[in-house]
């Protein structure tokens, strides 16, 4: 038997307080501090080496995202470790907060579904990390035509905007991770730290993890070590294996979009790349092509780690 | 038995909520189990019981908050777990410890409630004003209600189901943590919503406060309803005497001029001069003339209305939990 009415209804009340509660929080002000604090930091350094050497390069404001220049990383790799820690900090309370303020009953007594207290909260956060990448993504090409000087082409934009879009969705998946805990754990201290470690094994142990793995089931062969290469079996369990961690994914798609010249994330044979122009720029829609089944997957952890959270709240029990 | 169904017969013209065979079930416990009970329009109904004994499950599969293992219930003719939202826009709920958003004032915290009633910005502030006055929260509408003490917060919820316009009002626990003066006052706010014809069901264990306001209770324990009516039904029931009448007064005989008093169960001699004696209706009128009647000196005459608090205690020291169903 159907439900009646709109599970959607009231929706738009619980994101529009969830997005000014999220927005003038402390909480969300030391977030952005300090991504924009450590962003700046690989922005200047990227701008100062861009700056020495400014040879033919078609895709100068792109290089702003990926040069890296030691200490620092680049700023897409700043990104990519930062950016689940704002989800996982704006996240990881979202729903054991209301039950400990023991205000989920009394919400929950007004004329809408559990649905739409859920959806609007997931929306409302993925909104404020939305707004956060949109105005770092504004001060990166901002500063690039300040200090670099050279107007961004369509393409550069294009190919910054699908960073930015990729970037919302990797975001997703986090917040997803910290909204799951948060229904999961009574206790919001249980469920950031669970979260924190969660980030922690998949950002800095995974990577290395994952190689040790795959070497366990395909042991390096001597021939390929005495050439000094990697063996292909291996190299490809570790690629796979990596791909488990959506640092890894986004990472990938990262490479794919903003680096024009990526023709492939995996291992290829010689035979595979033969007539093509090495160092020459593929076209937008072919980047995006090689970004798509990262892309995807960082979709589909999205909506598959909503969806558990969803099922968990709807048979959740209201009462403290 | 007869009298419970007789009353239940009679409320059921205009019963608002209707629950037959309610029962809740974790795994194989029972926490509530097979109750049924009929609220009529406009009265205040009771649920008392220890703490556990099932009320506050009773209140929320009410509002379809928690699934109904077994049984159905009626809320204003909608079913809770099919029509959720037709309820809900009909019945407000104080829940126990209500809590609110500390950052946010009360006015804040109203406006949010409001627009999920899905109510628009004009009828948004004049309901909440209009309620807060009624609540006497008016002056700290713009506070932030962290700063408020637990009466303050109880108020604020109760506003919100004044802004709701509300039906029915559940309550659960309402004055649990409150001092005597709040308590008063929230006794006197449920008082002036029964007055405009809102039915209120309230849970409580405080049994003085329920004696009040209700007009009827039923004791909850162990998942089962032991036992319903109206206070005074219930005293007669398990006390055997609706009321207890004392006299003092000197004369010969007069214990057994008292004693043949109609309605007048036994009569004790506290002293010489002093008869405790129950009886089923207020018979002081009687017992006064019985008196004068014996030329004898009257110095005082009070009567005890049934305490609720006496039920209780006699009902459940009495009753074993495994002879509460033959009770009831």
């Amino acid at each position: 038997m159907r439900r009646e009415g709109s599970a959607f209804q009231g929706v738009g009340a619980v994101f529009v307080k969830e997005l000014s509660d999220n927005i003038s929080s402390v909480r969300m002000l030391m977030l952005e501090l300090l991504i924009v604090l450590t962003a700046m930091a690989a922005l200047y350094e990227a701008i100062t080496a861009l700056r020495q050497n400014t040879a033919e390069d078609p895709f100068l404001l792109l290089r702003l995202f990926t040069v890296s220049q030691a200490p620092l990383p680049s700023f897409v790799a700043i990104l990519g470790f930062l950016i689940p820690l704002m989800a996982i900090g704006l996240g990881f309370d979202l729903i054991n907060s209301e039950h400990n303020r023991r205000t989920l009953s009394r919400i929950l007594a007004q004329p809408i579904y559990r649905d739409a207290l859920l959806l609007g909260k997931y929306l409302a956060g993925l909104a404020t990390i939305t707004i956060s990448l949109t105005a770092l993504w504004l001060l990166v090409i901002g500063l690039g035509l300040i200090f670099l000087g050279v107007p961004p082409g369509g393409e550069e934009i294009a190919r910054s905007l699908a960073f930015l879009v990729i970037a919302v969705f990797y975001a997703g998946v986090w917040l997803s991770l910290a909204m799951l805990l948060s229904i999961v754990f009574r206790s919001p201290a249980t469920a950031a730290l669970v979260a924190l470690g969660i980030w922690l094994f998949l950002t800095v142990l995974w990577p290395m993890l994952a190689p040790a793995i795959a070497q366990a089931i395909v042991p390096p062969d001597p021939r390929f070590a005495a050439l000094g290469l990697d063996t292909p079996g291996t190299a490809i369990w570790t690629q796979l294996l990596q791909r488990f961690s959506p640092n890894d994914l986004f990472g990938e798609a990262m490479l794919a979009v903003l680096s024009p010249t990526t023709r492939t994330l995996g291992p290829v044979f010689l035979d595979q790349i033969r007539g093509a122009v090495m160092g020459a720029p593929l076209p937008f829609g072919q980047s995006v092509m090689i970004a798509w089944p990262q892309t995807v997957g960082l979709i589909a952890c999205t909506i598959v780690l909503f969806v558990a959270g969803y099922v968990l709240f709807q048979r959740q029990e209201v009462r403290a | 038995m007869s009298e419970l169904q007789h009353t239940s017969a009679a409320t059921r013209r205009d019963a608002v909520i209707a629950a037959r065979d309610l029962t809740k079930r974790y795994g194989r416990t029972s926490v509530v189990d097979a109750i049924n009970f009929d609220i009529a329009k406009g009265e205040v109904f009771g649920l008392l019981g220890p703490n556990g004994a099932g009320k506050t499950t009773t209140i929320l599969m009410l509002l379809g908050l928690t699934e109904i293992s077994a049984g159905r219930v009626s809320v204003l003719g909608f079913d809770p777990a099919r029509q959720p939202l037709q309820v809900k826009r009909r019945v407000g709920y104080l829940p126990d410890a209500v809590g609110f958003y500390d950052h946010l004032t009360a006015v804040e915290n109203l406006a949010y409630a409001a627009k999920l009633m899905g109510l628009g910005v004009a009828e948004r502030s004049r309901r909440i004003a209009a309620a807060l006055t009624r609540v006497r929260l008016l002056d700290v509408a713009d506070k932030r209600v962290a700063t408020f003490s637990r009466g303050m917060r109880q108020r604020l919820g109760l506003a919100e189901i004044i802004v709701k316009r509300a039906e029915i009002a559940i309550l659960d626990e309402p004055t649990s943590g409150l001092d005597p003066q709040a308590t008063i006052e929230f006794l006197d706010l449920i008082r002036e919503l029964k007055a405009e014809g809102v039915t209120v069901l309230l849970s409580s264990h405080m049994l003085d406060q329920v004696q009040r306001v209700c007009d009827r209770v039923a004791l909850f324990r162990a998942g089962k309803i032991s036992i319903m009516g109206s206070v005074a039904e219930l005293s007669v029931k398990v006390l055997g005497a609706g009321f207890v009448v004392e006299v003092e007064a000197d004369g010969a005989g007069i214990a057994r001029r008292l004693a043949a008093i109609p309605g007048v169960g036994n009569v004790e001699t506290l002293a010489e001069d002093r008869f405790r004696m129950t009886a089923d209706r207020d018979v002081r009128a009687d017992a006064a003339r019985a008196v004068v009647a014996a030329n004898g000196a009257l110095r005082r005459l009070s009567v005890d209305e049934p305490s609720l608090e006496a039920i209780y205690a006699h009902y459940f020291q009495a009753t074993p939990p495994g002879g509460v169903r033959d009770a009831a």
